[in-house]
């Protein structure tokens, strides 16, 4: 009976084994991702015992929490309204976003590089102070940004293209979060709630989430870096110039933007559809490369894939499994391609980093109360999505499309900007997407934005992305290259 | 020294150290001066200061341990020396987390509090684990009445089934309720089931194992010796639907598995049993919503679906948020949220301790479990009496599988179910039943050295 009782033995020993593991896995491998849940209302509870750390833009706090006379402490106070799309909310009562949520484990103290500092307070009982969060925004850029969007709906989204740095992010309309993180639950909750019920979504950042936008025309800089890239077409190719273009397989026309042909000729080069934004040519194009190749290009520039700069991104789609006339409608940027502000600033930043993309990064810094630097994030290739040679092809082309094409009101006097404008519809009726993507200066990239504008900038099917979404991208860049 | 006197001597270390009453007396004092530190911890972290109160959550388990001692060193002082503090130890633990959240409770205005009435059950079941060993003083009795120990375990098993007195309470029907006292009386039955299926064993065994033809290597019963198995399957079967709660199923069925093996050496129970088992439990969640809805949470706690349905993950999820933000260290008693854990007292107390003494507490809170289990173990391999071997089995087992059910479920790692964590949880059915279960233990080791058969 000896050998059953210690194999019973045994099995008990194998059970409590799977316990250590489970445990092991969800106190130490999941515990920051569990803490980080926006249903765990832990990290706002920290606040009775945490000075939570500040986030600094160009070195001074523009979120911070200061000492105020009531149980929790302390207040967290919001600088600028100009911010809150990258810096989220902290409640009390109803969780957390953007920064103050990604980089909540390092603002709370909580985080594993902060392990030292969490035992030094366990054994003197005081409490950890959060870490302070610089980022990599530029005020002047921003507060340009901010201007340049005025009163419209949309958002700006400028990176420095050799590094990935992200030097502005605007989304608008836009929320106070001061309202949102007050220590009087009704205020609080009610401030909340109007902000969730807002059909204008003002808790979205709309640079990187939300319901995503139509591209128009700017992913037409997708579809021809497809082309390139697959060796069968140069920027001479030329494709047949008519009017009007059956779509392969349905009884529905298209025509290019003012229903005429793409310049003079039967025949139009990629170039000149590119510069002219044709809508024709590119229908032609992307039938002709095919979905799977431009799924697979629009897939090396990051679409579909999970991004996080710290704040989650959601993925840009190319659709899948289409027939030819829907691939015919992705060639200009309709059908069911969407794509976040974000997205297009990446495409434009890898165009002026000669076909390198660099991981897009919010957070330059992150140093601890003892002033020990606990996150210092270098500059990060993410993908090469094209060649040098690509890339150099579509600045040209660009660069044509600001200087004699249709993205005049993006030039700035001295400098050759390069950009690419897109003016999307969303249904008959419905008021169209404005974009603006691009780069400049064309020869030595210090900034690539883009910028898009929803409900047509309040002028319906009036306004083109030339119109509206170039002068706040050309203020942006202008903002750049006098700092 | 040789090599041989060395082998032998760690043995006789083993043996002989635990064994001894002064050495169990230097435990106690130790286990004693812990809790004192942990409430004087809780004290601390959540009032600010300390406070006599201390003195009566302290004193009454200590008084309690120092009885159980004192009647050992009178009636079993050969006992096993390791059990008494290991218990001591882990349930003032749990006195000391439920106080702790007692404290959150009061300081929100709230009035559900369970350390008093927490710290007298422990001193009851304490005195009743006293009584068992100064009136059980020869446990092999128990072999005489197996059939009216099974009768009694399944008529305790069926009682929160009946109207009027059985109640409800999170899905699972274990509880009777007479006025404002509840009882949960699966807690006794695993005791009296234990005497039972060991008792039956012992005097089957030779008929359940010897005979039977030999297929690939391995032999099958007759299938008249495949009865037992069978009506116990559908008896757990029948506690499954009328209960609606796995664990409490799996529990006894587990128990009668290990013993029929223990008493047979035949790996072919275990092996139909499990499958018997796992069929039973797919064919209860495919057919009952209840089983289904807690396996759905149990697969994906986190999912909206689950996460909001009622009677889904909610409280799953909030354990496991608990336990994340304890990590390695912990929190510090009094330094996390455990009070935002629905149930923190008593199913969900591991979560809580998880949460403020962290990986490291759960380790050890599991390490003691484990030690106990082993001494159980050891008692019963070094028994000459089969029946004695058998039912300390069993009774080892049943605690083992029960903690890792209970701590299998608020990890995630199996179904929740209804049971209790041993020592731990605030309720007294509990704490009686397993304080008895380490009487039984106790008194087993002493009748070992004193009466060799």
């Amino acid at each position: 009976m000896n050998r059953q009782v210690r194999r019973v033995g045994l099995v008990l020993v194998l059970m409590f084994l799977s316990l250590f593991v489970m445990a092991s896995s969800i106190q130490v491998l999941r515990s920051d991702a569990l803490y980080q849940d926006s249903r765990n209302v832990r990290a706002s509870y920290e606040t009775y015992k945490t000075q939570r750390g500040p986030i600094l833009v160009g070195g001074v706090p523009v979120v911070e929490s200061i000492p105020y006379n009531d149980a929790y402490r302390f207040l967290r106070n919001y600088e600028s309204v100009i911010y809150s799309p990258i810096m989220g909310y902290f409640s009390l009562f109803n969780g957390s976003s953007g920064l103050e949520r990604s980089m909540n484990s390092y603002l709370s103290g909580q985080s594993s590089a902060q392990f030292f500092e969490q035992i030094n307070a366990l054994l003197d009982g005081k409490p950890v102070i959060g870490a302070a969060v610089e980022l990599t925004i530029d005020p002047a850029i921003q507060r340009a940004a901010w201007d340049a969007l005025g009163n419209r709906k949309g958002a700006v989204v400028a990176i420095e293209p050799s590094t990935g740095r992200i030097l502005a992010m605007v989304s608008k309309p836009t929320f106070d979060a001061n309202k949102l993180a007050g220590h009087l639950y009704e205020p609080a909750n009610e401030a909340f709630l109007a902000s969730t019920e807002d059909e204008n979504q003002p808790l979205i950042n709309r640079a990187i989430e939300g319901d995503l936008y139509h591209p128009g025309s700017v992913f037409k800089l997708v579809v021809a870096a497809a082309a390139l890239e697959s060796g069968r077409y140069t920027v001479a190719s030329s494709f047949p110039n008519p009017k009007s273009y059956l779509l392969p397989g349905t009884a529905t026309e298209i025509q290019n933007s003012g229903d005429k042909t793409c310049g003079p000729g039967d025949t139009v080069t990629l170039q000149v559809a590119l510069i002219r934004s044709c809508n024709i040519p590119f229908a032609e194009l992307a039938v002709a490369l095919g979905q799977d190749r431009i799924r697979a290009q629009a897939a090396l520039m990051g679409f579909g894939a999970d991004l996080s700069i710290p704040m989650k991104v959601t993925p840009s789609i190319y659709p899948e499994k289409m027939d030819e006339a829907q691939t015919a409608l992705t060639g200009f940027g309709q059908f069911d391609v969407r794509v976040t502000p974000l997205q297009m600033a990446m495409i434009s930043a890898a165009i002026a980093n000669q076909g390198v993309m660099m991981q897009p990064q919010i957070v330059r810094m992150v140093v601890a109360s003892n002033l020990n630097v606990l996150l210092d994030p270098q500059p990060k290739v993410l993908s090469a999505p094209m060649s040098r040679l690509t890339a150099g092809y579509l600045t040209r082309m660009m660069v044509d499309a600001v200087e004699i094409g249709v993205a005049k009101r993006a030039g700035i006097p001295g400098f050759a900007v390069a950009g690419k404008t897109g003016t999307a519809q969303n249904g008959d009726l419905d008021p169209y997407t404005l974009w603006f993507t691009g780069f400049a200066p064309a020869a030595d990239p210090k900034v690539a934005v883009a910028v898009v504008v929803e409900d047509g900038g309040g002028i319906g099917q009036n306004g083109t992305g030339n119109q509206i979404a170039a002068p706040i991208a050309r203020a942006v860049m202008e903002a750049v290259l006098n700092r | 020294m040789s090599n041989t006197s060395l082998t032998q001597a760690i043995p006789k270390l083993l043996k002989a150290v635990p064994r001894s009453r002064n050495f169990e007396a230097v435990l106690l004092f130790w286990v004693s001066g812990i809790q004192a530190f942990a409430l004087a911890q809780v004290q601390l972290a959540v009032l600010q200061k300390l406070s006599w109160d201390l003195l009566f959550y302290w004193a009454v388990p200590t008084i309690g341990a120092i009885f159980v001692h004192w009647v050992l060193r009178k009636r079993a002082v050969s006992a096993d020396g390791l059990i008494l503090p290991l218990a001591f130890l882990i349930n003032g633990l749990g006195i000391a987390m439920i106080y702790r959240l007692d404290l959150a409770e009061a300081s929100r205005g709230g009035t559900a509090l369970f350390a008093e009435r927490q710290v007298w059950l422990t001193l009851v079941a304490m005195i009743g684990a006293a009584a068992i060993v100064r009136f059980v003083p020869n446990h092999i009795k128990l072999r005489r009445y197996p059939f009216i120990a099974g009768i009694a375990g399944l008529l305790l098993l069926i009682l929160p089934a009946l109207p009027v007195i059985g109640q409800t309470r999170n899905g699972a029907t274990l509880w009777i309720a007479l006025g404002d006292l509840s009882f949960q009386p699966g807690e006794i039955a695993k005791i009296l089931l234990a005497v039972f299926f060991a008792g039956y064993l012992v005097s089957r065994k030779d008929s359940l194992s010897e005979i039977g033809s030999r297929v690939m290597g391995m032999k099958i019963p007759r299938a008249k010796d495949l009865g037992p198995i069978l009506v116990i399957w559908f008896a757990s079967i029948g506690v499954l639907v009328l209960q609606r709660d796995l664990g409490t199923s799996i529990l006894y069925f587990g128990l009668f598995l290990v013993l029929i093996y223990t008493a047979t050496g035949r790996a072919f129970y275990v092996g139909a049993g499990v499958i018997m088992m796992i069929t039973g439990a797919l064919v209860a969640s495919r057919m009952f919503d209840y089983v289904s809805r807690r396996f759905d949470a149990w697969l994906d706690p986190f999912a909206a679906e689950n996460y909001n349905a009622a009677g889904g993950s909610y409280q799953l999820a909030q354990a496991l948020f608990g336990f994340a933000n304890g990590d390695v260290i912990g929190t510090g008693l009094g330094g996390g949220f455990p009070q935002l854990i629905p149930l923190a007292e008593s199913d969900f107390i591991l979560a809580a301790l998880g949460e403020e003494l962290g990986l490291a507490g759960v380790f050890a809170i599991l390490s003691m479990f484990l030690l106990l289990i082993y001494r159980g173990l050891r008692i019963a391999n070094s028994h000459p009496d089969d029946f004695s071997r058998l039912l300390a089995t069993g009774l080892s087992f049943v605690v083992g599988l029960q903690v890792f059910v209970v701590a299998g479920g608020v990890m995630g790692l199996l179904p929740l179910t209804g049971l209790t964590t041993p020592f731990l949880a605030a309720g007294g059915s509990s704490l009686l039943a397993n304080w008895a279960i380490v009487a039984l233990l106790l008194v087993i080791s002493d009748s070992s050295l004193r009466r060799p058969a």
